[in-house]
């Protein structure tokens, strides 16, 4: 990409945003072509959205100057940036539940006042890039999937010569990742601009065809991805190689310790999902992975194995041969169950207290903690002790409070804190969501370990690359239901990614609509 | 017994009009995720204003207007407590209900024996003449129209105009709001100032137009009530004014009773609209579905636009 052929759609210059505690951006230079897909790639914290941001008008730089289309311009609003044509589609969706999809692009169109000829629009719209929606459907009744549409629909109405994409790809199911880029493709084609933000490698050199990358707050390099390797890349992002995880081979003699035995569970609540003949079983020393999109039972799933909702039948969830779907958590840890939950503050941790009475909040059974009814705080200190040296969780010490510790630092703590416990069957979710690439690697490792040492685990996760590289079995949920779970080394991606809309081999017919969280 | 049904009517839907009115209010108010526990203190503010309004200027629509005023600075109040000073919701609620019971019963000592006249209903011409109904229906209270026409343009603002689409919008998720580019804390502004304006009205309607005297707490816990009247209603105008009817029609019935002289003790009878109205309000919305599709999301959550 020369830098004298046609005048950049957007120019950034000595951009610099300083937080009290953090500089988030410092002396970032980017320029994006018209009609270019531009990734802006780099690990969480690196600056990428805060960038963002300062481009939509969400937040004001402190230094630096944007051109737009040569022009020197202010943005102080996102009216102002749509205004400019830069249209923004967020990592976590700025939909409304409650409305309609017309009714979520009609908030973000002013002076669109006739709902009928906007549902209009939105269908030829969405024919056109095929995306397929339907305007009258409410949000909440929506997979993650055609939420991002929604999305994608509104900035498209409005003629965007510019259009930002925040890690768009993290929710989608590998088909849907496809589609996505062919849109990209065909509005890039038509002049449209797109900044692309990921950290996922294989993504932007299939998709991009430019990248700059940043590492705390600064570019540390410009570079045409499709000539770049993808560990040359990690080495710009994250200043050296990728770690990767030793993985043993499976053993998968041990004896069944986690059974799931037609586990049934009416939807809890009216946006939830009802659990439908759950079959699974985890053996000693194997990790079976549980992929597809959230809001197909996952959380249902998570609450049946925990306890935290008791089945009517105790022989749906066996733990180590004992019936145990009847009883509650408590019962179940002492068992021999550990649990880590996807969120890490408010049920994982409590983010108030400090990191050695949140320690007493699951092993509290554990040697002498707890001495005639009083609580042994150097017994917790030690613990917590314990689990901060093993599981390097970088804080203030065992008194810091929960809240204050980086997401991925609680998370080491709060998986530090279960496997220290020893449990003989684990269930993990998301393990490594929102943490960076060391961070991730330290965890997936552990989790390693832990099989290793014969612990029968239970990953559910979102990111495929994740189950692949850890897991023994993948199995697939969908709508409700639970797909056979086939050995890691006999699948692809792409077969996990057919799972993934609900056909797997011997699915119920009824199962085969697209993915979607089950309108109720 | 029309003779009967008649006056119980007209009665009815005069003891329900202040409800109408404040929990319309409030319904405004949460629907933009404002929880303003106020409406007691609003409503006695507005009452003893009004009142002291009309005592003043002979005019009770001088009275009306000063009670409206009155109500909206009272949320005023809450409003800079809770939205820019990001204080809780709740306690702010608490807080200002009984800095208005007392405010009001402070304002009104030199009132307390001031009889007012009340005004005369107004009979809508023609439709008045209609057998049965128009007596029924049509022989009120300016405000008891005004509170029929409030509920109209409630509904048709919520569900029909741009406007209420976009404070539905903030009611939900007001951080989404802000990054589509709506200002979620001034629209929460507004949303409190019109159910402030509203608890306001209703007050007034108690102290000119039905008990027209000033007593200490006259509110009675209609307030709450009307609180209660919003929940309950799954947050939609048509319910709201269903139940404000229910409770009307209960303490006519409790009225009746004790003429009657039924042998229960007064107190408890006294204590019927307010059981009857929760329990029937509680067993009509049990559904989870409705409460989830109504209910804005963020009811009650302070929100830090920079956040």
């Amino acid at each position: 990409m020369g830098a004298e052929s046609p005048a950049p759609r957007l120019a950034l210059r000595g951009i610099r945003k300083a937080y009290p505690a953090v500089v988030a951006n410092d002396g970032i230079d980017l320029a994006v072509l018209p009609g270019e897909i531009h990734a802006v790639l780099g690990e969480n914290g690196a600056g990428k959205s805060t960038l963002m941001k300062i481009i939509y008008g969400v937040a004001r730089p402190d230094a630096g100057e944007i051109r737009w289309e040569g022009r020197r311009i202010e943005v102080p609003s996102p009216q102002a940036a749509r205004a400019l044509g830069i249209g923004m589609v967020f990592q976590h969706f700025s939909l409304f539940e409650t409305l309609t999809v017309a009714e979520n692009v009609a908030l973000a169109l002013p002076g669109e006042r006739d709902l009928a000829a906007l549902a209009r629009r939105i269908e030829e719209v969405s024919a056109r890039y095929g995306l397929p929606l339907d305007p009258r459907r409410l949000v909440h009744s929506l997979s993650v999937g055609e939420r991002q549409r929604v999305e994608i629909v509104r900035c498209l109405l409005l003629e965007p010569r510019l259009l930002i994409m925040d890690e768009p790809t993290s929710v989608l199911t590998p088909q849907a990742v496809r589609r996505l880029f062919e849109t990209l493709r065909q509005l890039a084609a038509e002049g449209c601009s797109i900044l692309y933000i990921s950290h996922k490698l294989d993504e932007i050199q299939a998709l991009c065809h430019a990248a700059t990358v940043l590492r705390a707050g600064r570019v540390t390099g410009t570079c045409d991805p499709r000539r770049e390797t993808a560990s040359s890349m990690a080495r710009m992002m994250i200043g050296k190689d990728l770690p990767v995880c030793e993985h043993a081979e499976a053993r998968t003699s041990g004896e069944a310790r986690l059974v799931l035995d037609g586990l049934c569970l009416p939807a809890q609540d009216p946006f939830g999902t009802e659990l439908q003949d759950i079959r699974l079983r985890v053996h000693a020393g194997e990790i079976v992975g549980v992929a597809g999109v959230s809001g197909n039972g996952q959380q249902e799933l998570l609450r049946a194995l925990s306890g935290e909702v008791t089945l009517g039948r105790a022989e749906a969830v066996k733990l180590a041969g004992v019936a145990a779907g009847r009883l509650h958590p408590g019962r179940r840890r002492r068992m021999g169950l550990g649990f880590v939950p996807e969120e890490r503050l408010g049920r994982g941790a409590v983010p108030t207290m400090t990191l050695s009475e949140n320690t007493l909040l699951t092993a509290h059974r554990a040697a002498g903690m707890v001495r005639g009814g009083l609580v042994q705080r150097a017994r917790l200190r030690a613990f917590a002790l314990e689990a901060i040296g093993r599981f390097a969780v970088m804080c203030g010490g065992p008194e810091a409070e929960a809240r204050s510790l980086s997401g991925g630092n609680l998370q080491k703590f709060i998986v530090g804190r279960e496997l220290l416990q020893a449990p003989r069957m684990l269930v993990v979710s998301q393990p490594t969501w929102g943490l960076d690439v060391g961070a991730s690697a330290f965890i997936r490792q552990a989790l390693i370990d832990l099989r290793n040492a014969g612990a029968a685990i239970l990953v559910i996760s979102e990111e495929l690359d994740e189950l692949f590289e850890i897991c023994d079995r993948i199995a697939v949920m969908a709508k409700g239901r639970l797909s056979p779970a086939a050995r890691t080394r006999d699948t692809s991606v792409e077969e996990i990614g057919v799972w993934m809309s609900g056909l797997w081999p011997g699915a119920a017919p009824d199962a085969g609509e697209a993915a979607r969280a089950p309108a109720p | 017994m029309t003779e009967l049904l008649v006056p119980i009517v007209v009665a009815t839907l005069a003891a329900g009009t202040p409800l109408v009115f404040a929990a319309l209010g409030e319904l405004v108010a949460e629907k933009s995720g404002v929880l303003n526990l106020g409406v007691e203190g609003m409503m006695l503010v507005g009452a003893i204003a009004a009142f002291a309004a009309t005592v003043a200027s002979g005019s009770a629509w001088v009275g009306v207007l000063a009670g409206m005023l009155a109500g909206a600075a009272m949320s005023f109040v809450f409003a800079v407590l809770a939205l820019t000073l990001q204080a809780n919701q709740v306690a702010a609620g608490l807080a200002l209900s009984l800095f208005g019971l007392g405010l009001s019963a402070f304002a009104g000592k030199p009132l307390e024996s001031v009889a007012l006249q009340a005004p005369q209903a107004v009979p809508v011409p023609l439709l008045s003449e209609i057998p049965l109904l128009g007596p029924m229906l049509f022989s009120h209270q300016p405000l008891v129209y005004l509170s029929w026409l409030m509920a109209v343009l409630v509904s048709l603002f919520l569900y029909r105009s741009r406007a209420g689409l976009v404070l539905r919008a903030v009611g939900e998720s007001p951080a989404s709001a802000t990054a589509i580019g709506y200002p979620a804390i001034a629209i929460r502004y507004l949303a409190t100032l019109f159910g402030g304006a509203m608890a306001g009205i209703a007050g007034a309607f108690l102290s000119i137009v039905y008990t027209p005297m000033w007593v200490e707490g006259m509110t009675a816990g209609r307030g709450w009530i009307a609180l209660a009247l919003v929940v309950f209603a799954t947050w939609r105008p048509a319910r709201v004014l269903a139940g404000a009817y229910l409770f009307g029609g209960v303490t006519m019935l409790q009225f009746f009773a004790q003429g009657a002289g039924v042998a229960v003790a007064s107190q408890l009878l006294s204590s019927l609209p307010y059981l009857a109205t929760i329990v029937v309000l509680v067993l009509i919305s049990r559904n989870p579905h409705t409460i989830r599709l109504n209910a804005p999301v963020s009811l009650g959550k302070p929100y830090h636009p920079d956040a």
